[in-house]
């Protein structure tokens, strides 16, 4: 009887562990996936579209996570073959310096417009 | 003064945002393939179609020729309509062309080739797509041409068609 319970205890944690696992991984998929161009279907991420490649590509990126590979790593790798348009967050180089610099200027300077009237008034 | 100064500040960066996002505007949308020489991803290993056997596709490049990848599937029509430039490619020069069968049926791919014939030294199986992401293919049909060095000189996505063919044949003879 102790045996049989044990084997029981054993089977539901390796269930509910394995299931713990797949939700992550799944939610670790959906995460990448939403950050990836589809690069045949104009507007629509890997994860929203239903086309062929964003199917392989979900796949793939499913095989790399099992394989071990990090987020970053799956990019560099997508990087690498695409170029940078398959991210939708792109890095800060010199050629999106002003992409990413702008917002930060513009809000510098509002704020310190803002402060001026305050203590004007 | 100090007031005039912050205004025509705000008024050039506002233009000079305004010339910025124009010339975003005219720039292509659309994804075009990187013309960097790529070398390839010599750890891609996939089935033969008639054997079943697992080859590394670097072993099949031979170095001292240009090598032409070709990413097809039966269920593509315009991989029928660039058949023909394959066949003559095969026929009439010296480049070793490898075939990526694509999220195909085995038995429709092998009537494929037995009814349009076979332009390929080898012919490949992608059965889920995953190799063909891996050589950064988008779809079906793409070509690469790779050069001796292992590395991806050219990249036509679409079907091939008479520039793409001769602009192949004037690499071959280089």
């Amino acid at each position: 009887m102790k045996k049989i319970t044990l084997i029981i205890v054993i089977l539901l944690i390796t269930a509910f562990h394995s299931n713990i696992s797949f939700a992550d991984q799944k939610k670790n998929i959906d995460h990448i996936t939403k950050n990836l161009r589809c690069l045949i279907c104009q507007g629509q991420s890997v994860y929203d579209s239903q086309s062929d490649f964003a199917l392989s590509m979900k796949k793939l990126i499913r095989n790399k996570i099992k394989a071990g590979n990090t987020e970053e790593e799956i990019y560099i790798f997508l990087k690498e073959k695409y170029g940078e348009w398959i991210v939708y967050e792109p890095e800060v180089n010199k050629n999106t310096i002003f992409l990413w610099g702008l917002p930060l200027i513009l809000f510098i300077f509002g704020g310190l417009l803002i402060i001026r009237k305050v203590t004007i008034k | 003064m100090k007031n005039n100064k912050i205004f025509y500040f705000v008024v050039i960066l506002i233009i000079a945002i305004f010339f910025v996002l124009l010339l975003g505007l005219k720039e292509e949308k659309n994804y075009s393939p990187q013309s960097d020489f790529k070398k390839l991803n010599s750890s891609i290993s996939l089935k033969e179609l008639y054997s079943g056997k697992n080859i590394f596709l670097n072993d099949l490049l031979i170095n001292n020729e240009l090598n032409l990848i070709n990413i097809w599937a039966s269920w593509c029509l315009p991989c029928k309509a660039e058949h023909p430039y394959l066949i003559n490619l095969n026929e009439k020069f010296d480049i070793n062309l490898i075939g990526i069968n694509y999220k195909d049926n085995l038995e429709n791919s092998k009537n494929f080739l037995s009814d349009l014939g076979n332009p390929y030294d080898e012919v490949l199986i992608d059965k889920d797509g995953t190799k063909s992401i891996e050589l950064g293919a988008i779809g079906v049909p793409e070509t690469y041409l790779i050069n001796n060095e292992n590395k991806i000189i050219k990249k036509f996505i679409g079907p091939l068609d008479l520039d793409d063919y001769e602009n192949i044949i004037n690499l071959i003879k280089k």
